[in-house]
């Protein structure tokens, strides 16, 4: 379709949808260039609405760094909401590009981004609306290639037919060795299966259809056949040395989406070792931005977007080396523009209530810390000890000094969970709830999260099985029973979306057809809690004679072959085990900034960090083991 | 603290946003500028800018008016500083046209509204004498009755004129002027409803307003 046809047909859609800003580009520091006078075309999708879309950093950060080439652009690509969706079909206007309105199918690249799981169905329905045929195998020349990126292709299996490749890792160094390799194969192009050959050579990269799993009797996997001789053994994630300069000209909606601000990454990786934590695993090791880039990136958005908000993002902003200097200059930066500063991921610690209160701001929330368990033995097998006394004593002082609502965040369904634990959340949160009525009386009240626990391939977790849906149930009758009346709000998750998530994480290649018929039998949005259909895959399980059980309540032997063994993320097999076997003897491991433990990052990225080096890594010296060799001096 | 009234035309790019927005916009946008806006009291401060008439989604807008307190003693602001400090941030989908210091004591912006000017045009030819004469009947009737939101309300009084011209290829285009006073305010596409016209194949534009005065 020409672009005069599709925007015209726009003009008669948009005004009987709903928000139709979202389909129309053109924002505030979109990056718009001629079409022709670039070599290669990339498309960067989020596969879901737009307002869900824009603020993902991950996506921000590769349309910047694609759109500083001269020989590139990049331009961006949300699903429609239903409405939209039904329009577009109805009116024959296939996925477009916000920025130039060209079909997605004549980009030469078309990368999407899998932060979580419960997309996958929305990217079948993307490539679909963007006419591009929905497997590896199907797809010519003329289709662009299809790869995707995000923490959940730690584990590509489950979606691994529709992709001709996979990025794992981090993103900013392999995003210009695609585009080279595409460069060059564009040249003289010859066959998809060549330019996947190519590929396939760039560490970090995943070309799925070069290799086979071959299944026991019992449907766990013998082994994992390598097709190509370019195949590695082994994808290892690819990682930076240091973290480059962050993206200041966010784009700025001009409708409301669900983050409307300034995003800045002050840290990636997590030296706590919380062992249900996929990100906490898979992004190690820990480097830190410095205070001086960080405040002079802050000015230099705001100055680009004129946002109310800035996040300072980091997995543990208390782990932060200067968090106290970072803060009380970001809070000197921003003092006089009634602006909002978010921290997330505070340690439970009234130092905490001293950071929040440099950053309070006149739209003051509620204040939020995530102890995760109630118990000190589960707080033990998650590994993330902090005593009760210690949470009151904070949560006191977090009252005392003017908030009035406290939001904990806790998870049930951790590995050996009993029901005396679920009650000890409940009996937790009253007692915060009743140190706030000490201080501030009938004011004060107190937010429950409570979400179920999906163990994550990758995690120490990865052999556990997930609770069934009567124990997810019985635990949450707990809590609603225990945690109402006046100041007390409870919040939980669908258990049948947690099953969903449980099976999409860690799934086998198998998994692919029962994702392909969900959403031919209507699976779309799973994320979205009006959307999600669980009869739906339910029936989709059904047709191709699996049990969704083998995936999610099944607990794995310790020899087992996983389906994501060969993605490498950096953290050895062996290190997750030990730290499973220390989570059954509730035994904690400290900090690794105060002592390596061995996960198995520094030996594997030794050289990339000897070629960077400097206090930014946060991993601590190992010293080396010195082999004593006695020369003999000849005289 | 002083006040001014800036005149500036609403473009493609913010077509499709609504009134909470556009202020949204605004309020960026005077941020990016480095104009010292003046905030409300109160627990939670809002900057002090008011529109002058809100536009529905879809509509593009010329002329458009809205008002803007800054933080600054009197005449210590320059209309021309504040022309050039807006001029010189990049909007996409606001150009400026004037900014005029208006007195503090001043009437509101809304009140001083009485009509709004609209081009409406619909996307699809239109048989010019069939249209005329539906336009006919129409400004003959006495009442036309109609509802929005659950509430009955007369149409007729709030046309003040429709005017209606060829294009090229068997185009057509409304020029319309509607009472737009509180309480009393006429839709474009509602008259095209009730010309048996698709509100939807239209492109809306309100080219101005009347005012008091």
């Amino acid at each position: 379709m020409d672009k005069r046809t599709l925007v015209s047909r726009l003009e008669r859609i948009l005004p009987t949808v709903e928000k139709p800003g979202r389909y129309v580009g053109g924002e505030l520091n979109q990056v718009y260039k001629d079409w022709d006078s670039v070599k290669t075309h990339v498309a960067l999708a989020f596969p879901d609405i737009y307002d869900i879309g824009v603020p993902n950093l991950g996506l921000t950060i590769l349309y910047h760094l694609l759109n500083e080439r001269q020989d590139v652009l990049a331009e961006r690509v949300y699903l429609p909401w239903v409405d939209m969706e039904n329009a577009m079909r109805q009116n024959g206007i296939p996925l477009y590009a916000l920025e130039s309105k060209t079909p997605v199918s004549e980009f030469d690249i078309l990368g999407i981004t899998l932060p979580y799981e419960t997309l996958y169905t929305n990217v079948l329905n993307l490539l679909d609306l963007a006419r591009i045929p929905l497997h590896s195998s199907q797809r010519t020349i003329r289709d662009p290639l299809v790869i995707a990126g995000g923490h959940a292709v730690f584990n590509p299996e489950p979606i691994a037919p529709f992709f001709d490749a996979f990025a794992i890792g981090e993103g900013e160094e392999i995003i210009h060795d695609i585009v080279n390799t595409y460069q060059a194969w564009k040249e003289h192009p010859t066959s998809r299966q060549d330019l996947l050959a190519e590929l396939a050579r760039i560490e970090g990269i995943y070309v799925p259809s070069f290799y086979e799993p071959e299944y026991k009797e019992d449907g766990t996997i013998r082994t994992i056949h390598r097709l190509h001789p370019n195949a590695p053994a082994q994808v290892q994630k690819r990682l930076v040395a240091r973290l480059p300069k962050p993206p200041t000209r966010f784009i700025v909606p001009s409708i409301s989406v669900v983050h409307n601000r300034v995003s800045i990454e002050i840290m990636r990786g997590c030296t706590r070792g919380c062992r249900f934590c996929h990100a906490g695993m898979v992004t190690r090791p820990v480097r830190e931005r410095n205070v001086d880039e960080i405040v002079s990136a802050v000015r230099e958005a705001l100055e680009a977007t004129g946002f109310e908000e800035v996040a300072l993002l980091s997995l543990s902003s208390s782990d932060y080396t200067h968090i106290l200097d970072l803060v009380s200059r970001v809070a000197a930066e921003t003092s006089d523009h009634y602006l909002t500063i978010s921290l997330p991921s505070l340690r439970i610690e009234s130092f905490s209530v001293n950071l929040m209160e440099k950053l309070r701001g006149s739209r003051q929330g509620g204040f939020t810390l995530a102890p995760e368990a109630a118990t000190e033995r589960m707080r033990n097998m998650i590994n993330k000890p902090i005593s009760t006394q210690q949470l009151l004593d904070t949560a006191r002082e977090i009252y005392a000094r003017g908030w009035t609502t406290i939001k904990l965040y806790f998870m049930i369904g951790h590995p050996s969970e009993t029901i005396e634990d679920v009650q000890a959340i409940a009996d937790l949160c009253k007692a915060v709830l009743a140190e706030g009525k000490k201080v501030i009386g009938k004011r004060a009240t107190l937010h429950a999260g409570v979400s179920t626990f999906v163990p994550k391939p990758h995690t120490p977790f990865q052999w556990v099985a997930c609770d069934t849906l009567d124990q997810i149930e019985s635990k949450q009758a707990l809590l609603k029973r225990e945690l109402r009346g006046p100041g007390l709000k409870l919040t939980w998750n669908n258990p049948y979306e947690t099953l969903m998530e449980a099976w999409l994480s860690r799934g086998d290649r198998r998994l692919a057809k029962v994702i392909e018929t969900a959403w031919q039998l209507g699976a779309k949005f799973d994320a979205w809690q009006d959307q999600f259909n669980y009869a739906v895959w339910q029936q989709a399980f059904a047709m191709h004679g699996i049990d969704p059980a083998f995936y999610t309540h099944r607990q794995r032997s310790e020899d087992e072959i996983f389906p994501w063994d060969h993605i490498f993320s950096g953290v050895r097999k062996a290190y997750l085990l030990s730290e499973y076997h220390a989570s059954l003897i509730e035994k904690t491991q400290n900090d690794c900034r105060q002592g390596c433990f061995a996960c198995g990052i520094l030996p594997k990225y030794a050289d990339i960090r000897r070629n960077n080096p400097g206090s930014h890594w946060k991993c601590p010296e190992v010293p080396r083991r010195q082999i004593k060799v006695n020369i003999e001096q000849t005289a | 603290m002083q006040r001014f009234r800036i005149q500036y035309n609403k473009d493609a790019p913010l077509q499709y946003i609504g009134n909470l927005d556009l202020h949204k916009v605004w309020e960026r946008y005077l941020r990016r500028a480095r104009v010292p806006v003046a905030y409300t009291q109160g627990f939670h401060p809002q900057p002090k800018i008011q529109q002058a008439a809100p536009l529905p989604l879809g509509f593009l807008s010329q002329n458009d008016l809205i008002d803007v307190w800054v933080e600054a003693d009197e005449n210590e602001f320059k209309e021309d500083d504040f022309f050039i400090h807006l001029q010189t941030t990049h909007q996409p989908g606001i150009e400026i046209l004037s900014v005029k210091a208006v007195a503090l004591n001043s009437p509101s912006l809304p009140t001083l509204i009485l009509s709004s000017l609209y081009r409406v045009i619909p996307l699809d030819p239109l048989n010019l004498p069939e249209v005329q004469n539906r336009l006919k009947e129409l400004l003959e009737r006495n009442t036309i009755i109609r509802t929005r939101r659950n509430k009955t309300y007369d149409l007729r009084p709030l046309i003040e004129n429709i005017l209606l011209r060829s294009l090229p290829d068997n185009c057509l285009e409304f020029q319309m002027q509607l009472s737009a006073r509180e309480g009393a305010t006429g839709r474009p596409e509602e008259i095209l409803i009730e010309l048996r016209l698709d509100p939807h194949a239209a492109r809306y534009v309100r080219t101005g307003f009347i005012m008091k005065e």
